[in-house]
């Protein structure tokens, strides 16, 4: 019974341009290897965190939506845990009213990336 | 001298102590699901600490105060939002 997840994750800001994309890629290929499939993904960039995290102040944040199996988030979680470029990071369930607004947050977006094309 | 300050006649009663309706705003324009991800509407539930406003101020019904409560943690513990500040509004 696969459920709606999504998770929030914040790299710290060492990272060149590309490490960060890298750390990314190695995070989507995994939740891809494990079956878990991909519904949203967004990057946010480097923003200003509200307080110093590891003495950093600011951070790549980078979020998935993707729907897998229960026990697939403790594998995920483990290595978060284990990189020690990822900062912070955030897993939650979607319910079913999290899904809706998810859905029309995806169509938000599609209609302003088309509107600014 | 007493009386005629007993007969000032107000042309319209002062209004101190109308008292404004609360509603939750959330069962009112049916919001279902409070996100944790863009802090700029959740701080409309903090104070200028950074602190979450208690219910009788903001008049939400408990359900979704404990929806929003949860969300500013979860802000919080992103970053998006302080824990305590100063002057945050």
């Amino acid at each position: 019974m696969s459920n709606h997840y999504e998770t929030v994750f914040i790299l710290t800001p060492v990272l060149s341009a590309d490490q960060a994309k890298e750390t990314v890629a190695l995070y989507k290929k995994m939740l891809q290897d494990n079956g878990a499939k991909v519904v949203n993904e967004e990057h946010w960039g480097m923003k200003k965190l509200a307080y110093p995290i590891q003495k950093k102040s600011t951070g790549f944040y980078q979020l998935f939506q993707y729907e897998a199996e229960g026990d697939f988030i403790a594998k995920l979680e483990l290595a978060f845990k284990r990189d020690e470029r990822v900062m912070r990071f955030l897993t939650v369930k979607l319910d079913k009213h999290a899904q809706a607004y998810a859905k029309k947050r995806i169509e938000r977006k599609k209609s302003t990336a088309k509107a600014e094309k | 001298m007493a009386e005629n300050s007993s007969e000032i006649r107000y042309l319209n009663p002062p209004a101190i102590d109308v008292k404004k309706e609360k509603y939750c705003r959330f069962k009112k324009n049916r919001i279902k699901y409070i996100d944790f991800k863009d802090p700029d509407f959740l701080l409309q539930f903090v104070n200028e600490q950074g602190k979450l406003l208690p219910r009788r101020i903001t008049g939400t019904s408990l359900k979704y105060q404990r929806k929003v409560a949860q969300a500013i943690k979860r802000a919080r513990h992103l970053g998006l939002m302080p824990y305590v500040t100063d002057l945050l509004k």
